[in-house]
């Protein structure tokens, strides 16, 4: 630790700090633009200017560091000073130069009332401008679906080059010419490739890179903001949802260290207007072969017929990949008021199950434990479309250097070196014994395994489980076996106990033909129904489900319902409501709730809060919200017969893993440019 | 200085000759492993000098991917230094030195010649034979005034040699680089003025020209 005196007071902070960490350590504010806390130190902006005792001009705070301040005469420590009228006038010059190029159109900016260079020329520039000349003028730039460019604004912070590049890992933007007629650019104006693009939008402190769907929508101002979760994948990214009356209007990320840091995927980002193209907002039966809108009495009377003319045995439910702990658990108490035991949340087919301890389906060793780890092994999984936020981790780690990563599944792209493998089952069995990397993960003090769902979804899918577990060497202080999940309700499924009792079908046995007679679907759209059950679809779009269906009750997505998920590492994590749901549809617990009256297994539950109290009595740990309950692992005799064969990835296109994702245009857009990539890469 | 774009139309593809990927090889291997981005500049180089003193697109991609490179990156580096040509600078490129020295010299005069034999600058002439460019100083500042046409100097300039010049290389005849009247290197036009005691026999310095008396 080193000493400093930043305006009169002194603090102490570690060497390697900058000063303008220091200065923050002190409360001192230090205005900046190109300074970001995860990107690497550029200095270009020099808005960040101090005065330090001793040099003989300004200095970048940025990038000077603690240590290499010279002490005083008699060895008393460095003084920085930040409120000096030099100071002021440095502010002030930087601030004049960074506005002789950039329009005065703060009005039609979208970036208005929430720009850093707004805020900062009201705070620390000058009144007026000196400046008579031309402006320079710089043609606007075509890079990708998702963000919108407006290069006259541009202030050359460079933070989008080196996201893009650092944290992205596609090294997609760059700056071209020099000096005057330096352009922010991807390669002669490609789309961006990377899943985490949309970023740089938030990163651009101007209006230079702008969310293009959002454009000219709304003014921050006019925006309601609700802290929520996002459910596009399992790892269950801290969001912003902000609405405008009942719609919303865009989604940000929220800071969470231990998740998301803060960034969230594009997919999170811009389904937005999935969230409002072909929704159920009304109930429908089918008659005639052909669904009909309903009222809600008629509709839940022929579920009610139907269900009193066949035994709990001929009754079964799913949960799908977005449904909320609460709904999953009225879902399941209803079941079981019902005497069904036909339940499953796995419509993926995953061979995950709660009897092996919860630690045998969690990310055990947590997101931010990625960077600890000192080899990993990535099995049967794409985390670049699974999770393209955890993939950054594991990019982050991998700067970091010193780990060692590989690969056993397809050869793809992951923005980072791995060793590969092999692409199966015989490859993960040579691991297991002992040959190879498997001699790096015996040596590493904290290896990590991550097991997708790819590899779990195949019938040897447990001994794949119990193989990995082998590699990881789970012990007391560090559990290395990473299931990385692609369903934001998975865990929370899992945790629940939605799978089948004894006895019961599970999801691929249920959709089999004239397995069942009555379906209850809770949001499932990945999986196919045979025709002959009678399915009562819960959901929100009229997607694969909905088109299967006999009795369609419109439920709420997301951000229209307060409910609790539980992410891949196995953390509790509460989404609050932010509008509601379109026309008559219903949060699902309680359309579960009026339902169960009407087929005589009344719920136990009148409001949220009741189920909520019903749910924290069968399951404490979903009380315990940010937290991560601790999981045991019990595999038993786990036969380790690996059938050969090699693993397919379950996410095949990031951009419509769900129906929400699927309702959106601007997802439509980006998978087709994706698919044109992976065709050009191919040829 | 001015937005540089690439030109619009692009060769097919781009391949260095076999000797300069001996060249290339070379110039990558003097890089630790992992560091061959180091060899950019050197490659961009001698891939502008194979194609006729200008740097197309499928050349920026190739040295992109023989150095591991992210296109952009490379883009990057050949749009900011402008000594690399992005457009087509005809057989022979004149860069013409305009800065003070030269100047006072008579550069504009040889400017007067090229603007009427040449044409605008950065157009390519009708004849495919040249392009120019005024550039500052090129440091030759002693012969002055002086062009750079692709690698070599021409110096001591005056309207009618540097005339007859551009007839002889339009002709493919040969000529000869450095002063165009006959002065070795930068010494005096005249003759020798200074170390008279010890050089300048024949009026040049140098041990061929050492006086034996001294």
């Amino acid at each position: 630790m080193t000493k400093i005196i930043v305006d009169g007071k002194e603090v102490d902070v570690p060497a390697e700090y900058t000063l303008l960490q220091a200065c923050e350590e002190a409360g001192a504010e230090i205005p900046r633009f190109c300074f970001h806390e995860r990107l690497s130190i550029a200095g270009n902006c020099r808005m960040c200017l101090v005065e330090l005792k001793g040099a003989p001009k300004p200095v970048a705070s940025c990038a000077w560091s603690v240590k290499d301040c010279r002490p005083g005469p008699n060895g008393e420590p460095p003084v920085v000073v930040t409120k000096s009228p030099t100071v002021k006038k440095a502010r002030n010059g930087v601030m004049e130069f960074l506005l002789i190029n950039h329009p005065l159109d703060c009005p039609i900016c979208d970036q208005g009332g929430e720009c850093d260079l707004q805020d900062q020329a009201m705070a620390f520039g000058v009144d007026s401008s000196r400046y008579a000349e031309n402006k320079r003028a710089v043609e606007d730039k075509y890079i990708g679906p998702l963000v919108r460019t407006s290069m006259n604004r541009c202030i050359h912070c460079t933070r989008c080059v080196r996201f893009t590049a650092e944290v992205a890992g596609t090294a997609d933007m760059g700056a071209i010419g020099r000096g005057e007629d330096m352009e922010i650019t991807t390669y002669l104006e490609t789309a961006m490739s990377s899943e985490l693009q949309g970023n740089v939008a938030d990163l651009c402190p101007v209006g230079a890179l702008l969310p293009k769907p959002y454009a000219f929508k709304a003014r921050p101002w006019e925006l309601g903001k609700t802290e929520s979760i996002d459910v596009m994948d399992a790892l269950g990214s801290a969001i912003r949802v902000d609405i405008r009356g009942r719609e919303v209007m865009r989604i940000l990320p929220r800071v969470n260290e231990s998740v998301n840091e803060e960034w969230i995927s594009d997919k999170t980002r811009q389904i937005v207007d999935g969230l409002k193209n072909q929704r159920l907002d009304r109930p429908y039966i089918r008659k005639d072969g052909r669904l009909q809108p309903a009222s809600w009495g008629d509709a839940f009377a022929a579920i009610a017929a139907r269900v009193k003319a066949t035994t709990p045995a001929r009754i079964g439910a799913l949960a799908g990949d977005l449904a909320s702990v609460e709904d999953m658990f009225a879902l399941k108490v209803l079941m079981d008021n019902l005497g069904a035991k036909s339940i499953d949340c796995r419509q993926d087919g995953t061979k995950l199950h709660p009897s092996l301890g919860r630690a045998s389906y969690l990310f055990n060793p947590t997101i931010a434990g990625i960077e600890e780890a000192d080899a990993i092994l990535i099995v049967g999984s794409n985390p670049r479309k699974e999770s393209p936020v955890l993939n950054a981790r594991i990019r982050k780690r991998w700067r970091m250097g010193g780990v060692q990563i590989a690969l056993v599944g397809e050869r793809t792209d992951l923005t980072y070196d791995y060793q590969y493998l092999g692409a199966g089952a015989e490859t993960l069995a040579e691991l297991a014994s002992g040959k190879g990397f498997a001699d790096v993960l015996a040596k590493a003090q904290r290896p990590m395994v991550i097991v997708g769902q790819g590899a779990l979804m195949r019938a040897d899918g447990l001994s794949i489980l119990a193989t990995a577990a082998k590699l990881a060497r789970p012990a007391a202080d560090w559990n290395g076996l990473a299931v990385m999940h692609t369903a934001a309700a998975r865990v929370g499924g899992l945790d629940l106990g939605l799978v089948p009792g004894e006895g019961g079908l599970d999801a691929r046995a249920m959709t089999r033909p004239g397995a069942l007679d009555v379906l209850f679907n809770l949001g499932a759209d990945e999986i196919d129904i045979a025709p002959g059950a009678f399915v009562v679809y819960q959901g929100t779009h009229g997607d694969r489900g909905a088109h299967r269906a006999d009795v369609i009750l419109p439920g709420a997505t997301y951000t229209e319902k307060s409910g609790l998920y539980v992410n891949t590492e196995g953390r509790v994590q509460y989404a609050d409501r932010a509008n509601f749901a379109p026309g008559e549809a219903r949060e699902d617990w309680a359309i579960l709730r009026a339902l169960s009256d009407v087929l005589g297994a009344k719920l136990p539950f009148d409001s949220l809060s009741a189920l909520r109290k019903a749910l924290y009595a069968a399951h404490p740990h979903f009380g315990r919200v940010d937290a991560i309950e601790a999981g045991a692992l019990s595999f038993g005799a786990q036969n380790a017969d690996l059938q050969p064969g090699a693993f397919t990835n379950a996410v095949q296109d990031f951009y419509l893993t769900n129906p929400i994702a699927r309702a959106s245009a601007v997802m439509a857009e980006c998978s087709a440019l994706a698919k044109g990539r992976l065709q050009q890469a191919a040829e | 200085m001015s937005v540089r774009r690439l030109a619009e139309e692009q060769p097919a593809s781009f391949e260095f000759t076999p000797e300069n990927m001996v060249w290339v090889k070379a110039q990558i291997a003097k890089y630790p492993e992992g560091r061959q981005a180091s060899a950019v500049i050197p490659l961009l180089w001698q891939a502008q000098k194979q194609n006729q003193y200008w740097l197309p697109k499928p050349a920026i991609e190739k040295v992109a991917e023989l150095l591991d490179m992210p296109y952009i990156r490379v883009l990057e580096i050949a749009t900011f230094y402008t000594m690399f040509n992005l457009e087509p600078v005809g057989r022979y490129f004149i860069q013409m030195c305009g800065t003070t020295p030269c100047m006072l010299r008579g550069s504009d005069e040889i400017k007067a010649v090229l603007q009427r034999r040449v044409g605008e600058q950065r157009k390519v002439s009708a004849d495919g034979n040249f392009a120019w460019l005024e550039v500052e100083c090129l440091g030759a500042c002693c012969n002055a005034p002086m062009v750079q046409i692709n690698d070599d100097y021409y110096e001591d300039l005056t309207p009618e040699n540097f005339e007859k010049l551009l007839d002889d290389l339009a002709a493919g005849r040969p000529v000869s680089i450095g002063s165009q009247t006959g002065r070795r290197s930068s010494e005096p036009a005249g003759k020798l003025t200074t170390l008279v005691s010890l050089y300048g026999e024949d009026g040049l310095s140098g041990p061929a020209s050492a006086k034996t008396t001294a």
